[in-house]
């Protein structure tokens, strides 16, 4: 009597989204979809959800519950056999769900892992409504059959040994390692690159298809050699890579930019295209978040989500569904519209009294009951944008904490000392509070 | 302490969000409140009765922080007041603005008073001599605006209190009063 297979649960991320390994990518979307043991009679099912969202990576197939926030995985690799599509013409598999059967392998435990020692068949059931089981079957062999996850294996190992001068042992031992002694010891290194990167090349043309699982590699490529073009004048030829990619702020900055392996695309998605762009979305703004103090404006973000998705695009209405949808997920930020009609995202944790506080300290400070606060002053104190600073000056005016003042010089915030005024008594300054602060800092002065 | 001549001038305005208008409700409210306030408590001290909005006025700007009030400004601030039954518009296109830093009613009732106090219950004036004569010299009529003064002894002819003559020319106009 054979044990129900179990699969290895799935991280996610806050936005529900698998968390991709490093060389993994996302290759198609399916909801609707159960999987069951193949017991003839009374199948049972294998995930403790049902109509969960099937996501094809070229490493796994990932199943996601939105509702529970879970997720469970079958590598590929686990995956013996792939069973054709059954055609057949009877009356019940018209109206049945279409299915596909696989032969898995277990481990002694159990569970659905690689070089198990038992195996299993299970079925994929697609419940979901405009599923098309040949589309679906074709890109699901597609991936099988590139075995992706054994390309990134041995890509980890062969860089390894081209890094280290002093690699012993390797897997992939095809390389003649040399000395690296002097100036041709060197060039023989840069050499050794040049090769590979044309052998590279010459590999990813001659085939679409191997030229598509390439694409994350090529982009890469692509950009150190655009980096190397622009460094003029440069001494020492096979520099370390320290010295290629500069500061480490500008490492921080090159990643942020090539950041997303695999975009989600109207291709990979198709129904689903605006919810896991939705998603997707939400996870990448965490980083640029933080880094802009808690509040980013919608075209800053625009442009540094395609920027880091470097092909498909996405297009301004495409960016605001995505935000607008976010309203019914539960993700940690938010989209907000100042009166001005700028809109921003920024956490839902983001505090617009903590803003005020800190805007009504800085008000306070002997210069600015002097001479007021500019837009300029509050982005340069507070850390933030500009056009930030300002709107959030406007809405600390619209409650009551500061005041504008008109000039030659533009437009300048003060302290509200309206509210400290007494109407009858206008000539009367009391020794201690904010009128008697400002009127000291101001006659001070002369 | 700022002066404008005899004027003592409050603190608040050295404030340069003072003379700039306040789009924010709350704000707004209680700025107008204190111009309102200020032009009342300058036209009394300093005696005067119209203000010209083409010209240059000393309660309006403050050179030393370099800020006066735009004319919409100006304009709201004297609506205020006028909407209050303190001031007046004198022309259509809200060029000059009447002060009534004592109320129409009020002056009135200052004259009889004045009157009464004096002994001149029975006797003749002429309005220039109200306005200008010895006899006022030291009071608030001293120098009160022409127009203002007519109305007001209008007001008191109505209630019968005195009698308006013409004389045999403007300046002779004269009032005689009874008890």
């Amino acid at each position: 009597m054979t044990s129900i297979p179990r699969l290895p649960t799935a991280s996610l991320t806050t936005s529900c989204r698998p968390v991709f390994f490093s060389g993994e990518v996302e290759r198609y979307l399916l909801p609707g979809v159960d999987l069951e043991s193949d017991g003839s009679d009374r199948p049972t099912l294998l995930l403790p959800f049902q109509s969960s969202l099937l996501v094809i990576t070229s490493h796994r197939l990932v199943f996601v519950d939105e509702a529970s926030s879970s997720a469970r995985e079958i590598a590929l690799s686990a995956i013996i056999h792939a069973f054709p599509l059954k055609k057949s013409m009877s009356i019940r598999s018209m109206f049945a769900s279409p299915r596909v059967r696989l032969q898995v392998s277990i481990s002694n435990d159990g569970t659905i892992s690689e070089k198990g020692t038992k195996s299993s068949v299970i079925t994929l059931v697609m419940r979901g409504k405009n599923t098309d089981p040949d589309v679906f079957y074709g890109k699901f062999m597609e991936v099988l059959r590139s075995r992706e996850w054994e390309l990134t294996a041995s890509a980890d190992q062969g860089s390894t040994g081209l890094e280290g001068s002093s690699s012993a042992s390797g897997v992939n031992d095809l390389r003649i390692t040399m000395p690296v002694v002097g100036v041709s010891g060197i060039l023989r290194k840069e050499q050794e690159i040049w090769e590979s990167t044309d052998k590279n090349l010459q590999d990813a043309f001659q085939d679409l298809n191997a030229l598509m699982s390439k694409a994350k590699e090529m982009v890469q490529l692509a950009e150190k050699m655009r980096q190397k073009l622009l460094t003029t004048g440069s001494n020492s030829q096979g520099s370390s890579n320290d010295e290629e990619m500069g500061s480490k702020q500008d490492m921080q900055d090159w990643l942020l930019s090539v950041g997303i392996a695999s975009p989600v695309t109207k291709e990979t998605a198709g129904a689903l295209y605006h919810q896991q762009l939705s998603r997707q979305l939400a996870d990448f703004v965490k980083t640029p978040l933080e880094k802009a103090g808690g509040m980013i404006t919608l075209v800053d973000v625009y442009c540094l989500f395609n920027r880091a998705r470097g092909t498909e695009l996405i297009s301004p209405e495409d960016l605001l569904q995505a935000c607008a949808l976010w309203e019914k997920f539960d993700v940690p930020v938010m989209m907000r519209k100042f009166d001005s009609g700028v809109k921003v995202i920024q956490n839902k944790s983001h505090s617009d009294d903590e803003v005020f506080a800190r805007i009504s300290s800085l008000a306070q400070k002997p210069d600015a009951l002097r001479k007021g606060v500019s837009p300029s002053d509050a982005a340069f104190t507070l850390g933030i944008a500009p056009a930030l600073a300002k709107e959030h000056l406007l809405s600390a005016e619209s409650r009551g904490l500061l005041c504008r003042d008109v000039s030659a010089e533009g437009l300048r915030f003060y302290i509200n000392l309206f509210n400290e005024i007494d109407s009858a008594n206008i000539y009367t300054i009391k020794s201690h509070g904010l009128l008697n602060a400002w009127h000291l800092a101001t006659t001070v002065s002369g | 302490m700022q002066k404008l001549g005899e004027f003592k001038l409050p603190p608040f305005f050295n404030y340069p969000p003072y003379f700039t208008l306040q789009p924010v409700r709350e704000t707004r409210e209680k700025q107008v409140q204190l111009w309102k306030d200020l032009i009342l408590d300058f036209s009394r001290n300093q005696k005067i009765f119209v203000i010209s909005l083409e010209e240059d006025s000393p309660l309006f700007s403050n050179p030393s922080i370099e800020r006066s009030l735009s004319h919409e400004a100006k304009v709201v601030f004297l609506s205020a007041l006028v909407t209050d039954g303190r001031a007046e518009w004198m022309d259509k296109g809200h060029k000059k603005c009447l002060i009534l830093w004592m109320r129409i009613q009020d002056w009135a009732d200052y004259i009889l008073r004045f009157v009464r106090e004096n002994g001149l219950e029975d006797g003749v004036m002429t309005v220039e001599d109200i306005r200008s004569g010895f006899e006022t010299r030291g009071t608030e009529l001293a120098g009160i605006d022409r127009g203002v003064l007519m109305r007001a002894l209008k007001l008191l002819e109505q209630k019968g209190k005195a009698v308006i003559f013409k004389g045999s020319s403007a300046d002779d106009e004269g009032v005689k009063f009874s008890a």
